[in-house]
């Protein structure tokens, strides 16, 4: 069902909706402004692919004058035009009557599906400023772009350096030209950016908590110095080698060895690392290895290191939108200045996937809701068997459930992120959320792929590469079992990770 | 002499987001309550130029203006995000706010512009809610200065202002002295995003606070609001089979 709207300004892209008893029948013609446009970006006339999405005054006339009653041919596209014909004056009566009626009452509380819990009241002005100011950059640029990225499996590495120019790599760090802001407003960035695509909030998530992270935490202030502004405004872009072939959630076991040589003061590593973000493209890499003394070290390697190579992963079918490798390493001599002192241990790694681990548990929901969003979408413009599929119960069901699950989940973050800005977080409580959020966003992407039937499985409807995309996200970071053997170790005392003890 | 301020005046503005504008009942005006409000387009076009005439050092202050209730604080913070250096919220609200029109607004940023000796008023065009399309003009004409309206392009050129509109019948290019009041059209740029060191340093950004009487404006409208009215209703379309019908249709209706 195609409506045309006159438009005119067509810069401002909105939602529009219409009250909930037009949707039978209505139609909009000539609307004055303001009336934004949701597609045709110079255009001065829209499209609206939806009656529920129509807008406004004559939609409203209709009921109140309700002489007309608007025949609605739902298989052509076409113009609709109003017609005079026998309506009954009863329903604009009572429309003014309970519009008078409301005034004399307190306001009733309209429940918002967009935010089933009024997380909006919970934010401060600066994270709304800066989740407003970052989804109309994500909307606006990273939207566009996503359909022939994922399809050719292209990754722009324009969209680093962009990111670096609105200040959201590295958020939470202070100084070094970062911006310094709550986990929070971290948060409320990953789920903008992964609304788009989870590829791309992979991205942003390796250079924020996996390479600028552990060099801001465990650095000298020399290295600090060297590579966080650079890599705050996008101009290098790192990456986090710690998976091994061999060893992906056993990673004490991991096979890289670094050692140490005093007559050169460098490190000579041997190994390789695989499922790395970003490898392929990196200029710098944090790459963890077991040194003489057993114990794990981070070390920055460089690209252009003799013996450092970064194959790329192909036949890859999720993620598509990022650049994935391995990390190769063949007798790379690091010199000690690249070692990244302030820890030993597995302590190190950890802390840097329990901050990325965070931002997963927030970016998860994005991808889930757009999907919800794009599933209740569809439902209302698809017509079979005479109404809306989601006049249907089996489809109402599948929205509450979305609802729910996501709106619950963003209580969750928040309350995480107030606590780890207050620094009053426990590692268990992230591995809580990532997983919950990581299974029920899956779960939400599958359904909405299934609601939107045959169309669910092209790529311009957007719902299928989410499918494809969590399935990476539900497994990387710690996968959904191994996160809950850090519950189970926590809720019993008993690990069981191994089998020995 | 590099101009020292620059004053950009915002409006706050009425923009749907999911409800439906609605004419009150009592057809005095439309509903406002619970409807989405957020800085006019044209008017973060307004900001960008001023932002963008500071990074070119051109001048050396930007200012950010509004008059309002205190919503209207969030959009001169979105304006310091954006890089204005400091704002004024000029209070204004309840009946006074309703009734506030170009004239009273004018009257107010003219008086501003006077007591901080501003050498660049930059208005948006108009305002997408209201579409009058005069504050900006009756500023200049209460301050006597020149005006540059429509911009879409604007160089400085040592104490004159060049300034290309877009008017009807194409592209008017004019130099106008400073001080001056200039207008932002469409093309005038594309307004940043604010970044988020920005965002942060907003909140550091001070914001004077003051009242239309302190800048002995008074607000009474000279323009009384009779009614408001939802367009009519469009009627159906007749169709005809021939051309002479046609003609015959639209001699009987008057048209020809």
């Amino acid at each position: 069902m195609w409506i045309k709207v006159h438009l005119p300004h067509s810069k401002w892209r909105q939602n529009l909706t219409i009250p909930d008893q037009l949707y039978a029948g209505a139609c909009v013609i000539n609307v004055c402004p303001p009336l934004p446009c949701q597609f045709g970006k110079d255009s001065t006339e829209a499209w609206v692919t939806d009656l529920q999405h129509c807008k406004l005054q004559l939609l409203i006339m209709a009921l109140r004058s309700a002489v007309c009653r608007l025949l609605v041919n739902p298989q052509r596209c076409a113009i609709i035009s109003a017609s005079r014909s026998q309506g009954s004056a009863a329903p604009a009566q009572k429309d003014a009557e309970k519009a008078s009626e409301k005034k004399a009452k307190a306001p009733k509380v309209q429940f918002n599906w967009r935010d089933g819990l009024e997380l909006e009241g919970q934010l401060t002005e600066d994270e709304i400023m800066i989740r407003d100011s970052f989804r109309d950059y994500c909307q606006d640029k990273l939207m566009p772009r996503i359909l022939m990225a994922n399809r050719n499996e292209v990754f722009h590495r324009d969209i680093v350096s962009e990111m670096g120019e609105l200040g959201v790599l590295g958020p939470t760090i202070k100084g070094y030209g970062c911006a310094g802001t709550s986990y929070v407003a971290y948060g409320l960035i990953a789920r903008e950016v992964e609304r788009v695509d989870s590829g791309y909030r992979s991205v942003m998530s390796v250079q924020s908590s996996l390479v600028m992270h552990p060099i801001y935490a465990y650095g000298t202030e020399e290295q600090k110095e060297k590579w966080l502004p650079r890599l705050a405004r996008g101009e290098i872009l790192g990456c986090f080698g710690l998976t091994e072939p061999n060893h992906g959630s056993d990673l004490s076991g991991m096979e890289t060895r670094a050692k140490f040589n005093p007559s050169s003061r460098t490190f000579t590593l041997t190994g390789s690392k695989t499922w790395i973000t970003n490898s392929p493209v990196a200029d710098i890499a944090v790459v963890w290895a077991k040194c003489d003394d057993g114990k794990v070290s981070g070390f920055i390697l460089e690209r252009g290191m003799k013996g450092f190579t970064t194959p790329k992963i192909e036949g890859k079918f999720s993620l598509r939108a990022s650049a994935t490798g391995m990390i190769i390493m063949d007798e790379v001599e690091v010199p000690e200045e690249n070692l990244l002192p302030k820890v030993s241990g597995m302590g190190g790694p950890f802390g840097c996937m329990n901050n990325a681990r965070y931002g997963i548990a927030w970016g998860s929901l994005g991808a889930a809701e757009f999907c919800f969003h794009a599933a209740r979408q569809y439902t209302l413009d698809r017509i079979q068997f005479g109404v809306p599929l989601a006049r249907n119960q089996l489809m109402q069901k599948k929205m509450a459930d979305m609802l729910t699950e996501i709106t619950i989940g963003l209580q969750a973050c928040l309350q995480l992120g107030r606590l780890i800005d207050a620094k009053k977080a426990a590692p268990e409580m992230i591995s809580m959320l990532k997983r919950n959020s990581c299974v029920k966003s899956l779960d939400i992407a599958r359904q909405a792929r299934d609601m939107l039937g045959g169309n669910g499985i092209s790529d311009e409807y957007h719902v299928i590469r989410h499918v494809m995309n969590l399935e990476t996200v539900n497994t990387y970071e710690g996968t959904h079992d191994i996160h809950a053997l850090i519950l189970g170790r926590a809720i019993t005392g008993l690990q069981s990770f191994t089998v020995n003890t | 002499m590099s101009p020292a301020s620059v004053f950009v005046c915002l409006s706050l503005t009425l923009l749907s987001d999911y409800p439906v504008i609605r004419v009150k009942p009592d057809h005095s005006g439309v509903v406002t309550d619970g409807v989405k409000h957020s800085m006019n387009p044209f008017c973060e076009i307004a900001v960008e130029e001023a932002v963008k005439l500071k990074e070119k050092k051109f001048i050396k202050e930007v200012v950010a203006v509004s008059c309002g209730p205190t919503q209207v604080t969030e959009t001169i913070r979105t304006a310091l995000a954006m890089g204005c250096d400091r704002g004024i919220h000029v209070e204004v609200s309840g009946k006074d706010y309703e009734a506030m029109g170009p004239l009273q607004i004018a009257k107010i940023f003219a008086a501003l512009a006077k007591k901080e000796e501003a050498s660049l008023v930059i208005l948006g065009k108009q305002a997408i809610d209201d579409d009058c399309n005069q504050t900006g003009q009756m500023t200049a004409a209460l301050l006597d200065w020149p005006q540059g309206t429509f911009a879409s392009e604007v160089t400085i050129d040592g104490e004159k202002v060049k300034v290309v509109r877009e008017i009807d019948g194409g592209l008017e290019t004019i130099k106008i002295s400073m001080p001056a009041v200039l207008t932002a059209d469409l093309r005038l740029n594309t307004p940043r995003y604010a970044t988020l060191p920005n965002i942060m340093k907003a909140k550091k950004k001070k914001i004077a606070n003051m009242k239309p009487a302190d800048l002995g404006v008074d607000m009474v409208s000279r323009v009384e609001v009779l009614r408001v009215d939802e367009p009519p209703t469009r009627l159906a379309g007749v169709k005809v089979e021939t051309v002479d019908d046609l003609v015959a249709k639209l001699k009987a209706n008057g048209t020809i």
